[in-house]
């Protein structure tokens, strides 16, 4: 019984403060000019989102705030990207807690029209 | 993953386990690990609140009824996306109409309800009826 009673503050605290890790949802599509990701991250605003492109990773990492019993829970997804993006022209928007974020195609890949002369 | 071979049903026990997993992976959230639910209901003295995840739906046509003063219906619809041109890649988010209902565990006032849709989360504060806030008796004393 005493084990029981034994929890200290802190041991709490910890327990509290740990946030818990959950794979949002996604979507992804893509045009002739760019890849979309779609991702569900409800009760995340745009300051608590980290999206990060390096070595060919995408990774996405949200996180929204405790909720009454429960810790915050942290939103992570990362994704292998092709070389066919042209990493420096991403960018991302948030709305109604969904994330869409534009990759465009680098030039070299897109469609090409070919006119014919004759 | 470890056979237990002195349950009953050993290997249907694991089998059971292993669809539980696949169920809560396939709705992205890992087995046994506590984080809000998608719906959830409290109550203080005062009123009764609720919280929805529902990222990515149109406020407008989200309609909350409280039906009986304790019967909380939520409808809606998330659409596709409606992108011209584009093919699916990867396909995990629903979409179309929904419905839930729950019971509240008290009579709320439908008159003074107030909900907010806010980054995907529609949050309800229901203030209870009169006659459901607690009431202190006075007892006559000799």
């Amino acid at each position: 019984m005493s084990e029981l009673a034994r929890t200290t503050p802190a041991q709490v605290e910890g327990r509290e403060e740990r946030a818990v890790t959950v794979y949002p949802r996604v979507d992804v599509l893509e045009t002739e000019n760019e890849y979309l990701v779609l991702a569900d991250l409800p009760g995340v605003t745009p300051a608590d989102i980290d999206i990060r492109f390096e070595k060919g990773e995408l990774s996405v990492h949200g996180r929204r705030p405790a909720f009454r019993d429960y810790g915050p829970t942290a939103y992570h997804r990362s994704f292998a990207v092709a070389e066919t993006v042209a990493s420096d022209k991403i960018t991302a928007e948030l709305k109604s807690g969904v994330l869409t974020i534009h990759l465009p195609k680098v030039e070299a890949v897109k469609p090409k029209r070919i006119t014919v002369t004759g | 993953m470890t056979k237990n071979n002195r349950h009953p049903f050993g290997a249907l026990w694991q089998e059971f386990n292993q669809m539980q997993d696949e169920f809560a992976k396939w709705f992205g959230r890992a087995s046994g690990i506590t984080t809000p639910p998608a719906f959830s209901v409290w109550e203080d003295e005062n009123a009764v609140y609720a919280e929805a995840d529902l990222p990515g739906v149109d406020s407008t046509k989200l309609e909350v009824t409280i039906t009986e003063g304790n019967q909380l219906t939520v409808q809606g619809e998330r659409a596709a996306p409606e992108i011209s041109g584009a093919a699916w890649i990867r396909q995990e988010r629903p979409f179309g109409k929904f419905t839930r209902v729950v019971t509240l565990p008290a009579l709320v006032d439908a008159d003074q309800v107030e909900a907010k849709y806010e980054n995907g989360v529609l949050r309800l504060r229901m203030p209870k009826h009169e006659a459901a806030k607690p009431r202190k008796i006075v007892v006559k004393g000799e």
